[in-house]
């Protein structure tokens, strides 16, 4: 078995601020294997976002990641010789309306990137940007270099920053919820072509997002992420038809097979300066049981790839 | 009174605040405080030009005055000079402001043109000009300070009453029948007033600095005034051997409008919470 | 793009049109009496009546404002009661001295303030960023003829080692005269040492000048790039990899800098209000003295063209500084039209 193409482990980040110490994430661990799709889910404010920063190495000023190590085809970025590893990473933003400097041409803010990390001449990069503008279906190709931010409609500039996304090369793709910004159908269409994009280029996925809906859709794995841990982890098509974490069984309970919502469930997220002891879910949880608040329930591993984060999975919920 | 709270706690505001309360009571005092309340206007040609002493800590002048004394009487002059630009110009610019604002129309085009035809001449040399032809003096001065700064009292209360008309409570107001003199008065002008008084605040820095520049050109404050400009420009004569003499006036300048300017940043930022990002 | 400078330019028309009914008001209307106020003090009625005459004050008022725009736009600002000479004539040579004395202001404060707001943004609350906040207040409360008079104090005369006044040595002499630039004309006739000389008189004046908008620039450099950093597409482009060095001077700097370019054509009234004082006390041959030497001479005509004229460039320079914002940011075009 080859080496997976990213593999999170045992990743902790605290962030130092005004509130005390905030542990964000805590024992996050995740694999994308070669050619996989992983969906990491989540509430806001359970750390997807940081999640994704750690990954890209944009860790807001005041974070420390003091355990864990992110290798990326074996090479862990978060060291220093393994940071320029980086540029084989492709990132679709969230919003595509801020995501583009407002002042440049967006075709030269794309080739800027190449310049930095793909090899070959300026007329090479711009060839293989008219390529990738085609394969990403944007109306004419040629004259999209010319044109700035503005002049584009917000699903053709998530277009644009796919394509720019694809344009190193990249190993890895990072999409943070690519299609939150838009309208339902261009929601759609995009959703479409990075499906296509994935099956035909053979991509590698990691994709975060809120909505179960649009993770059915493009993944084949997914990790469900809670207050800053991993709660169950597992083949998408298995996790939604038979949750077991409470938390997973709670938000599909309503819609067991297209939960779309996240709210549904009485309490909120704690605040990362205040995690509670132990299973961070407890004082949410319909099955708590007395050890829960002692200490942080350990990953079960439950076959066919799938693992949980609480040893009372198979108590049914009241 | 958050707003205060909100000013007390930025440092530099305060710092700001304490320096013109400190310009107010010296102001204020001044006759009693200064060593020879009389230098302001006798002079004393036996002493003349002497350096910074225990007896005259900024010196003498060119007539043997003391500028210690003449730099704390100045104190009042420049404040009072200030203040009755200000208010005057608030006078004309805040009504103009309210009735450009309230309605559109011909009036409101009309008030507001003439508006950016002030603005389109530097303050300064329109001040000259003005002040030139209606009479050189300080009176004529003041008058012709004000007549160039109202224009930004008028975009600022434009631009609040603008902003306010449409807003949902004047539409209610004007449902139960309350008159649009009642409104802009008692509902419309109070809410314009933290920007007002923003402006009111760095206008008084601005309006030292110009009558400054005004008494230095010999259009403003005459002899023997104990103006901080005037004295410069008397010094220049008396250069390089008396640096105590254009020294110590202008330190008074530059402290007076530092703690309006101060001042005025200060409250602006806890007027305006969407500014309060930009400094941080 | 035209278009946009074309409507620009027709949107500053009425301003300017206004500013000739201004000074028309400033001349006929706020002196109780023009034709005493320019006869002088020692008018006998005789002489005062004859002026009424030649200027046609005694004309219907309407009729006078008609000829006095008519004036204005001939360029015939009348004679000068100091010198005798055409006032238009004695403005254009006097024009550039003016000019480059502001250039070099604007130039100075332009290279020194956005490098330093730049990095005092970068180095939130460090040393630069608490130089560029004192700066910042400190400088637009500092008098300009104060600081003048400072600087020649100590650079002149203690430590003499930049002249005291004018804007060459008079053993060298002016350059023949192409543009009225001095640094400029002595290049034309290849005269290097004239520009040298020119260089080292401009110093003084030229920093005391640019004091006021080396502070607004730092200023709004320094905010504009904090506000940008916090932007999505900045993270976006350090996700994406962009090189430090890039990222903040030319990325960041782009779009933090229109906010200093509207700065930039407020700041030109400032100067050249600034310039009056400055000039006044370097000797500077220059709008500045002559409307210095005006106001001594009740010289009103000059007084009114020199207001006129300061307008014309003032709405000149905004035009240009929006001509400007619309080459930076595209948008900007496409909100206004």
């Amino acid at each position: 078995m080859s080496t997976p193409v990213l593999q999170v482990d045992g990743l902790a980040v605290h962030l130092r601020g005004e509130g005390g110490l905030a542990r964000i994430l805590d024992d996050v661990a995740l694999t994308v294997p070669r050619g996989g799709t992983l969906g990491v889910v989540g509430e806001s404010g359970c750390g997807k976002s940081t999640l994704l920063r750690a990954i890209l190495g944009i860790l807001p000023r005041g974070a420390e990641t003091p355990s864990g190590a992110i290798l990326f085809e074996g090479r862990d970025i978060l060291s220093d010789d393994g940071a320029s590893a980086r540029g084989r990473i492709g990132f679709v933003p969230q919003d595509p309306y801020l995501s583009l400097n407002p002042v440049f041409r967006a075709g030269d803010q794309i080739l800027e990137i190449m310049r930095r990390h793909a090899p070959g001449s300026r007329r090479d990069h711009r060839d293989r940007l008219i390529e990738l503008f085609r394969a990403v279906q944007l109306p004419d190709p040629e004259g999209a270099l010319r044109k700035y931010p503005h002049q584009f409609s917000g699903g053709q500039r998530q277009r644009l920053l796919i394509a720019a996304a694809l344009s190193c090369d990249p190993a890895l793709v990072v999409a943070d919820e690519p299609t939150t910004a838009l309208d339902v159908t261009t929601q759609r269409e995009i959703l479409a072509l990075l499906r296509a994009l994935v099956a035909d280029r053979g991509l590698s996925l990691l994709f975060v997002t809120h909505d179960f809906g649009v993770l059915a859709a493009i993944c084949a794995d997914v990790a469900v992420l809670y207050a800053g841990r991993v709660a169950e982890a597992g083949p998408t098509r298995a996790v939604l038809d038979a949750p077991r974490h409470p938390y997973t069984r709670m938000l599909l309970a309503c819609h067991p097979d297209r939960a779309t919502d996240l709210a549904g469930i009485p309490g909120t997220v704690p605040a990362a300066t205040a995690q509670p002891q132990g299973c961070r879910f407890h004082p949410r949880c319909p099955i708590v049981q007395p050890g829960c608040a002692a200490q942080a329930p350990p990953m079960v591993a439950l076959g066919a790839g799938r693992g949980v984060a609480c040893p009372w999975h198979e108590v049914a919920l009241a | 009174m958050t707003a205060l709270r909100l000013l007390l706690r930025d440092r530099v505001a305060a710092f700001g605040g304490l320096i013109v309360l400190f310009a107010l009571v010296v102001a204020i005092f001044a006759p009693w405080i200064a060593p020879y309340p009389d230098d302001a206007f006798e002079s004393h040609i036996m002493q003349r030009l002497r350096p910074p002493s225990a007896e005259f800590p900024f010196g003498t002048d060119n007539l043997g005055r003391d500028i210690l004394s003449r730099v704390i009487l100045g104190t009042r002059n420049a404040l009072l000079v200030a203040v009755a630009v200000v208010v005057a110009a608030m006078a004309i610019g805040v009504p103009i402001g309210l009735a450009a604002g309230w309605r559109e129309g011909w009036l409101s085009e009309t008030l507001m043109r003439v508006t950016d035809v002030f603005l389109a001449v530097p303050q300064l040399i329109l001040a000259l000009a003005l002040g030139q032809l209606i009479a050189p003096g300080i009176g004529a001065a003041m008058v012709a300070l004000a007549l160039t700064y109202w224009p930004f009292f008028a975009r600022t209360v434009f631009a609040e009453t603008r902003r306010l008309r449409s807003a949902l409570f004047v539409d209610a107001l004007a449902g139960i029948g309350a008159s649009p003199t009642r409104i802009l008065l008692l509902h419309v002008l109070p809410n314009a007033a933290p920007a007002v008084l923003v402006r009111a605040t760095i206008g008084m820095g601005f309006t030292i600095l110009t009558a400054a520049i005004l008494g230095f050109l010999g259009v403003g404050a005459a002899p023997p005034s104990p103006d901080w400009g005037l004295a410069v420009s008397e010094a220049r004569q008396h250069l390089p051997e008396a640096w105590w003499f254009p020294t110590f006036p202008g330190l008074a300048i530059l402290l007076l409008v530092l703690g309006f300017n101060l001042l005025g940043d200060g409250l602006r930022d806890a007027a305006d919470p969407r500014l309060r990002r930009s400094r941080r | 793009m035209a278009r946009y400078i074309l409507k620009r330019l027709l949107l500053a028309l009425p301003a300017l049109l206004g500013l000739v009914v201004l000074t028309f008001v400033l001349s006929r209307v706020v002196p109780a009496d023009p034709a005493a106020t320019l006869a002088g003090d020692a008018a006998t009625p005789a002489l005062i009546a004859e002026i009424r005459a030649q200027y046609g004050l005694d004309r219907p008022i309407l009729e006078q404002a008609v000829i006095h725009l008519r004036q204005v736009l001939t360029g015939d600002f009348g004679r000068s009661v100091f010198s005798g000479r055409p006032v238009a004539e004695e403005i254009l040579q006097r024009l550039p001295a003016t000019l480059e004395l502001t250039f070099a202001a604007l130039f100075i404060a332009t290279v020194l303030g956005i490098p330093l707001g730049l990095v005092a943004a970068l180095h939130h609350n460090g040393v630069v960023d608490n130089l560029v906040r004192v700066l910042s207040v400190g400088g637009l409360a500092i008098a300009s003829f104060w600081l003048a008079i400072m600087l020649q104090l100590v650079f002149s005369m203690e430590l003499d080692i930049l002249p005291l006044r004018g804007r060459v040595d008079v053993a060298l002499g002016m350059p023949p005269r192409v543009t009225g630039f001095v640094l400029v004309d002595s290049l034309v006739a290849g005269r290097f040492d004239i520009f040298l000389d020119g260089c080292r008189h401009l110093v003084l004046p030229a920093i005391t000048l640019s004091l006021p908008g080396l502070a607004t620039i730092a200023r709004f450099t320094r905010s504009g790039v904090l506000e940008t950093l916090q932007k999505d597409f900045v993270l976006y482009a350090r996700a994406a990899g962009y090189g430090r060095v890039r990222l903040a001077a030319i990325y960041v700097l782009r779009n933090a800098v229109t906010l200093v370019v509207t700065q930039v054509g407020l700041l030109f009234g400032a100067l050249i209000s600034g310039a009056v004082a400055v000039e006044a006390i370097f000797d500077w041959p220059g709008l500045g003295t002559y409307a210095v030497q005006a106001i001594l001479s009740a010289d009103y005509k000059a007084l009114l063209a020199v207001t006129l004229v300061v307008g014309v460039v003032y709405a000149v320079v905004n035009v240009l500084v929006d001509v400007a914002q619309v080459v930076i940011d595209p948008r900007v075009a496409e909100e206004g039209r």
